[in-house]
């Protein structure tokens, strides 16, 4: 186990040290030369330092679709992105339904040994909304969490057992909400920019109906639920109401959600493809204000890396998703707290907040805690160069954005796991 | 520097005007049967076509050939696409093959913009998706300039599935150019979403549709959007929607009827207008071959 010795970081607004060993914070404060002896150093003039990120939503595509991604590349891209945990989706090839995918997913990524990755499993066989997964076999190979993200889970039934049957072993379920009937054959969000550009829309109601009936579930069961990458301002009202009543609902978004409006689709840019589509400017603000009073619990990435040749088509082919470790930090540092929308702790609580939902411990910021941690430097501007990404997947409609917030160590269970290098910038 | 023509929308209002008064030549110039020109001696055609539509293929080949271009003609079957040949594929193969002008048809939206990223020839837009048709539009112009003598300060009305239409869209950017006033009406079912802020004004009634306008242009109906349910029938559409004689006395007078066809017959246009004068939508149909000589006259010289 290494130590490390971290000088004069800026922690909660004042200059501190720190000092980490055995994986875990030994003391933050003055520190004494003698119990530096054989630590690496990290120069953190100038640099923040804030518990590592956790994301709760990634596709790390392994097993089956290496070619976007794998488990090594998505951890490396974690890591670069100040990420210390994250959690996967199951929608691999073949899905992560069982305990032995979720088994190899962790074997795997303990071998890479980068960030810490934590599957999630499928909620119902194949992905087909037709019948329960092994959901308790899942989480005893190390699951955190189910879900059928990328496929809404239609049937009421179907999502009402998953609720209840997971309840008792305390597992997340996740929901992507999406009804397909409403949503149809659309690209893209419903609303002038599509109409324009002549793409089928997707109204913000395919999404409002589903989180609308898992609430009316969750409340009915008394369990929890967790909803994925809210888009929609009517989304965020409905989890603020039921949040009020004490439903137990948590939901995260995405940086494509309060970074950018359906604008940015214009010229047929099938980077800012992505379901739920990225919406309009009052969607935007309604998701900050969301964020700002709480009812959003979570920022996560929906981190889905494709090929170049699956963004390169006509609008309608082409995959939905977009690459977002690398930039999540500096998007949300940009539009949120340079603006003023939140402070850097509560950013950071935000970017941190997936832990408790799911149940596993994260870094903290005191004596004796977890040495997942990530030191930022947020003065300098720079710009995204997507071909610059440490991820197989470039795809991302930020290419190019001028951003504040540089991830420039993370430290994952107390080791090093990523320094960016100055040069490769060039 | 190849040049496109892709869509109607930011075109510059001169290039349309002289496109459409040079429209207005070869129309006549067709009509007295002088067809044979040498612009485009030499040049090859290709048209690519991955939606089936004659008329649109016939009038784009009718008039490359009057130009005196070699035509290729393409169909692109649907289940070459699921085969894997991507739009890249198929246009770097033309591409090789030395085409002057690819002519595309897509059921997707912004895919002929797509093309022409990939390829040397100049990629004109034969309709894409629910985007652009601006031949369809150019031909539409030409023919309302040739029965008020412009198009500045006209009215024209669009009725129908204007959610669906890319006629309807190009005739907006097209008519807007011109300094024309737009007016669109049809079920609730088929507007787009956001349409009162796209430039034209949506009506609340269909007598407002027809009252003060110059032009009146009915859109065809998919029988595919009845299937889904947009509207109930054909029959209770063209009772609320259809284009007849009892509405058309609320138009102005010397008002025209427009269809970029083939009509269904007794839904968007009642039977009784069939034999009316002012339906013109045969005279359309010899614009159209003018409207796309004059496009490729232009570009050609480009």
């Amino acid at each position: 186990m290494s130590k490390i010795y971290i000088v004069g970081a800026l922690v909660r607004g004042k200059q501190k040290d720190v000092l980490i060993e055995d994986g875990r914070i030994v003391r933050i404060g003055k520190i004494r030369a003698s119990q530096t002896k054989g630590a690496r150093v990290i120069d953190a003039d100038g640099l923040t330092l804030l518990p590592a990120f956790v994301d709760m939503h990634v596709h790390l595509r392994e097993p089956g679709l290496e070619y976007k991604e794998d488990i090594a590349t998505g951890s490396a891209a974690a890591v670069a992105g100040g990420f210390g945990a994250v959690c996967c989706m199951p929608n691999t090839d073949p899905v992560t339904d069982n305990a032995y995918i979720v088994r190899y997913i962790v074997d795997r990524a303990r071998e890479v040994d980068l960030a810490r990755v934590y599957p999630i499993g499928a909620i119902s066989v194949g992905l087909r909304g037709e019948r329960l997964a092994e959901l308790g076999k899942m989480q005893q190979a190390g699951a955190v969490a189910v879900s059928d993200d990328g496929q809404p889970v239609s049937s009421a039934q179907l999502m009402r057992l998953a609720l209840e049957y997971a309840a008792p072993t305390g597992l997340c379920v996740i929901s992507h909400c999406e009804d397909k009937s409403l949503a149809a054959d659309g690209v893209m969000n419903e609303g002038l920019v599509a109409s324009e550009l002549g793409l089928k829309g997707i109204p913000s109601a395919a999404e409002d109906v589903m989180i609308a009936r898992d609430i009316v579930l969750a409340e009915m069961l008394g369990t929890r639920v967790h909803i994925a990458h809210v888009s929609t301002a009517s989304g965020v009202q409905l989890i603020r109401e039921a949040k009020a009543r004490g439903v137990r609902v948590t939901c995260e978004t995405c940086p494509h959600y309060f970074a950018a409006t359906d604008e940015l689709v214009r010229g047929y840019n099938t980077y800012a493809k992505v379901n739920p589509p990225i919406r309009t400017e009052s969607d935007r603000m309604a998701i900050i204000r969301g964020l700002q009073d709480g009812t959003i619990d979570v920022i996560a990435t929906d981190h889905a890396p494709h090929a170049t040749f699956e963004k390169e088509l006509p609008f309608p082919q082409a995959a939905n998703g977009i690459a977002g470790l690398e930039t999540s930090f500096a998007l949300a540092y940009t539009a949120l707290v340079t603006t003023g929308y939140l402070t850097l702790d509560e950013l950071s609580d935000k970017m941190t907040g997936a832990a408790k939902i799911v149940g596993v411990e994260c870094g903290a910021l005191q004596a004796g805690a977890l040495a997942d941690l990530t030191l930022v430097d947020t003065q300098e501007s720079y710009r995204i160069c997507a071909s610059k990404f440490v991820s197989k997947g470039k795809n991302t409609p930020f290419d190019g954005r001028e951003v504040y917030g540089r991830v420039r160590y993370t430290i994952v269970g107390g080791e090093l796991k990523y320094t960016y290098a100055k040069e490769t910038e060039q | 520097m190849k040049r496109d023509f892709l869509q109607l929308q930011g075109i510059d209002p001169q290039f349309l005007q002289a496109l459409l008064d040079r429209t207005q030549e070869l129309e006549r110039a067709i009509v007295r049967g002088e067809t044979h020109r040498r612009v485009l001696d030499g040049k090859s055609v290709v048209t690519l076509f991955y939606e089936n539509s004659t008329r649109t293929r016939c009038s784009f080949e009718t008039a490359a050939k009057f130009l005196g271009a070699q035509v290729v003609n393409v169909s692109v079957a649907n289940s070459s696409v699921q085969k894997g040949e991507t739009l890249e594929d198929t246009a770097v193969t033309l591409d090789r093959m030395r085409a002057d002008f690819i002519v595309v048809r897509h059921a997707m939206s912004g895919a002929p913009a797509a093309l022409a990223r990939y390829v040397r020839a100049s990629v004109v837009n034969g309709g894409d998706g629910l985007h652009a048709h601006p031949t369809q539009a150019l031909l539409d112009l030409a023919t309302m300039q040739r029965h008020f003598g412009g198009v500045s300060g006209l009215t024209v009305a669009i009725i129908g599935d204007i959610k669906h239409s890319r006629v309807a869209r190009s005739n907006l950017y097209g008519l807007q150019a011109l300094g024309a006033r737009v007016k669109v009406y049809g079920p609730a079912t088929m507007m787009p979403a956001g349409a009162e802020r796209m430039g034209w004004h949506v009506c609340g009634s269909i007598e407002e549709a027809f009252v003060g306008s110059d032009v009146v242009m009915g859109l065809r109906i998919q029988t595919e959007r009845q299937q889904c349910g947009l509207i109930p029938s054909a029959g209770e559409y063209n009772r609320f929607y259809g284009i007849n004689q009892a509405r058309m006395q609320l138009a102005n007078p010397g008002a025209i009827v427009m269809h970029p066809g083939p009509v269904n017959r007794g839904v968007e246009i009642s039977r009784d207008m069939f034999g009316d004068e002012r339906l013109v939508k045969d005279e359309q149909v010899t614009f159209g071959v003018a409207a796309r000589m004059a496009l490729f006259e232009a570009l050609a010289q480009a």
